[in-house]
C-alpha cells in the first residue's frame, strides 16, 4: 500500500505559454510551479526542454487531466507509460490527476465527466488508481471536481467518497477550493460539511481558481480571478488543514504574471493570518 | 444502470445528443448536462481553430467552422491527448473540397509542422564525424521530424504569406509537382517546396537508407555526372539543413 506523499508548504503557479519567459529570465517568487502533465508527454522538442530548464530553477508538480481515472475501462498503458517517464525525469513534487472520467472504448471526450458516488465507482477507482500508482511507482493525489449534475443514484457524499478512496489505495488528495465552492452552488450542499468531511491528513495541495456565473449554474472556467467566498473559503480550508501547498490555477484569460502573484500573496497572507490565529489559540 | 452503460450514455449525449440517454443521465432535466456537450463541442473546436490558424484566414471564419462542425460529429476524438485531435482534420477536408488540393496541401503543412515541433530530438552531424564517413558503406538516417508529402499546388507560398501577414497568392497548381518537407532543426521547424527529384529521393531513402542505392537511383534519371553531382549536393544540403541527422556505415561503425 502506497502512503500520501510527503507535505510540502508552499505557494506556486501553473506554468503557462504566456509566462515561459518570465520563468526562464527571472526570478519568479514561487516556492513550486505545476504544469499540464500531457503537455510534456511528448518525444522532444521545445516544451520540454523549457521544462527542463524551469526544472532546475524550481520544484515541480505534474497535473494531469487525461488519466480518467474513473473510466470503468480501466487506464490506458501508453499513457501510464509516458507519465512515468516524464516523472521520472521531472523528479515531481506531486503526480496529480482528478476524480472523473473521459474515456469510454475508444472515445475520449477531454472533459472531466463526473462519476455517481457509488460503492461500483468506489470499487473501480480504488482498482484504477493501484494500477496508477504501481505503474508509475508513486503516490498520486487526486483532485475533486466541479460538476454539474447530480445523480439520483449517487449514495455517498463525495467527502465521503474521497476518504475511502484514499484511505483504501493509499492517495493523497488535491483539494480545489474553487471545484468545492461551484459543486456546493450547483447542488445544493454544505461547503463546510465537505471541508469538514474530507481527510485532512490526507490533504498535500490546494488550488484556487476562478468561475464563471450563468443564470442557474456555476461554471469552473479558470479564467477569472478567485472571487471572494472563495478566498473565505480558503481560509476556512486553511484552518482545518496541516502544511499543504497552495496553486493559483488560471488556464484562460491569462493575465500577466504579476496579477498572479498578488493572488498568491493573497492566498501567503491568508495563510500566515490562520496560523497567529492558531498560535494565538 | 452500471457504470459502463452509464458512461455509454454519456458518450451518446455528448457525440449524437441522445435524449434517450439524456433522459437516463438526468431524468430531471437540469442544464448540467447542456453544460457538458456545449464544452465539449467549443473545446473541440478551439483545438482545431488552434491547430489550423492559417487554414481558418485561408477559409474565413465561416467555412472553417463548418468544417470543423462536420469533423466533430465525423470523427470524435481517442486519443489520450487532445493536441492530437487535428490529426485527420486534413480527411475531413478533403471530405468537403474535394476540389481544392491547396487546402488539403495547406492544412497537411500545419498539421506537420505541429508534429514536427514536439518529435523526438535528433543530433546535428559535425564535419570532423563526416570526415571518417565509408560513403560507399554509408547509411543515412534521417531526422525524426521529417515529414515530406507530394505538392501539387502552391500551398507552400500561401502558408508563407499568411505566416508573414502578407497577402497570399492565388490558389494554383504547380507546373510540375513536386514534394513539400516538413521538419525541426534544434527548436525552430523548418517549411521547403522541393523538385520532384528530390522528392523521389527521400522517398527511396525511407524504403533503403544506404547512400550508394540513392546514388544509383540519381544516376539512373539524371545521369553519371550529373546525378553523381546531385547526390553530393543533396547529402550536403540535407546535412546542413538537419535532414539527415546521423550516418552510420555497415561495419557497424555509428555517428549520431
Amino acid at each position: 500500500m502506497f502512503r500520501p506523499p510527503s507535505t510540502f508548504a508552499g505557494f506556486g503557479l501553473g506554468l503557462r505559454k504566456e509566462h515561459y519567459r518570465d520563468f526562464l529570465d527571472t526570478d519568479v517568487p514561487v516556492d513550486f510551479v505545476e504544469v499540464i502533465s500531457e503537455n510534456f508527454m511528448v518525444d522532444g522538442g521545445q516544451p520540454r526542454h523549457i521544462l527542463r530548464q524551469v526544472r532546475e530553477r524550481h520544484p515541480v508538480a505534474l497535473h494531469g487531466v487525461s488519466m480518467s481515472i474513473g473510466s470503468a475501462d480501466g487506464l490506458q498503458r501508453d499513457y501510464l507509460r509516458r507519465l512515468r517517464a516524464l516523472a521520472d525525469e521531472i523528479q515531481p513534487l506531486f503526480v496529480s490527476d482528478h476524480l472523473s472520467w473521459s474515456r469510454t472504448g475508444r472515445f475520449n471526450s477531454h472533459d472531466l465527466l463526473p462519476l455517481p458516488y457509488t460503492e461500483e465507482a468506489l470499487d473501480l477507482v480504488c482498482r484504477n488508481i493501484d494500477m496508477a500508482q504501481d505503474a508509475l511507482g508513486r503516490a498520486m493525489l487526486f483532485e475533486n471536481p466541479s460538476s454539474y449534475i447530480s445523480f439520483v443514484d449517487s449514495p455517498m457524499t463525495e467527502w465521503d467518497f474521497l476518504d475511502a478512496m484514499s484511505r483504501r489505495t493509499g492517495c493523497g488528495l488535491l483539494l480545489d477550493i474553487n471545484n468545492i465552492y461551484v459543486s456546493a452552488r450547483n447542488h445544493g450542499f454544505d461547503a463546510q460539511a465537505f471541508l469538514r468531511g474530507i481527510p485532512a491528513d490526507r490533504v498535500r495541495q490546494v488550488h484556487l481558481a476562478g468561475h464563471a456565473e450563468t443564470a442557474d449554474i456555476l461554471i469552473d472556467t479558470h479564467d477569472q480571478p478567485v472571487c471572494s467566498d472563495v478566498w473565505s473559503l480558503y481560509a476556512q480550508a486553511m484552518s482545518l488543514l496541516g502544511p499543504v501547498t497552495t496553486m493559483i490555477e488560471r488556464d484562460d484569460a491569462i493575465p500577466p504574471l504579476a496579477d498572479l502573484l498578488g493572488e498568491l500573496a493573497t492566498a501567503r497572507d491568508i495563510v500566515r493570518r490562520q496560523e497567529s490565529l492558531r498560535e494565538a489559540a | 444502470m452500471n457504470l459502463a452503460d452509464w458512461q455509454a450514455d454519456f458518450r451518446a449525449w455528448l457525440t449524437l445528443a441522445s435524449h434517450e440517454a439524456s433522459q437516463r443521465l438526468d431524468p430531471r432535466g437540469s442544464t448540467g448536462l447542456a453544460v457538458y456537450q456545449n464544452n465539449y463541442r467549443a473545446q473541440l473546436v478551439g483545438v482545431l481553430e488552434a491547430s489550423y490558424p492559417l487554414v481558418h484566414t485561408w477559409l474565413g471564419a465561416e467555412l472553417f467552422r463548418h468544417a470543423a462542425i462536420a469533423h466533430i460529429d465525423n470523427r470524435p476524438p481517442r486519443s489520450w491527448t487532445l493536441d492530437a485531435y487535428g490529426a485527420d482534420f486534413e480527411r475531413t477536408l478533403h471530405d468537403l473540397l474535394p476540389a481544392n488540393p491547396d487546402v488539403h496541401e495547406l492544412a497537411w503543412i500545419e498539421w506537420s509542422l505541429s508534429e514536427a515541433f514536439v518529435s523526438t530530438d535528433s543530433p546535428t552531424l559535425t564535419q570532423e564525424q563526416l570526415a571518417e564517413i565509408d560513403w560507399d558503406h554509408a547509411r543515412l538516417e534521417l531526422a525524426p521530424s521529417l515529414r515530406q508529402r507530394r505538392a501539387t499546388t502552391n500551398a507552400e507560398a500561401i502558408w508563407s504569406a499568411l505566416y508573414d501577414g502578407s497577402p497570399p497568392p492565388e490558389a494554383a497548381m504547380l507546373d510540375v509537382a513536386g514534394g513539400i518537407i516538413v521538419w525541426r532543426r534544434d527548436f525552430t521547424c523548418e517549411l521547403k517546396q522541393i523538385d520532384a527529384i528530390e522528392f523521389a529521393a527521400l522517398n527511396l531513402l525511407r524504403d533503403d537508407d544506404r547512400f550508394h542505392v540513392l546514388c544509383d537511383f540519381l544516376v539512373e534519371h539524371l545521369g553519371e555526372e550529373a546525378g553523381v553531382s546531385r547526390a553530393g549536393e543533396l547529402l550536403a544540403h540535407w546535412i546542413g539543413a538537419g535532414i539527415v541527422t546521423g550516418v552510420r556505415v555497415s561495419s557497424g561503425l555509428e555517428y549520431a
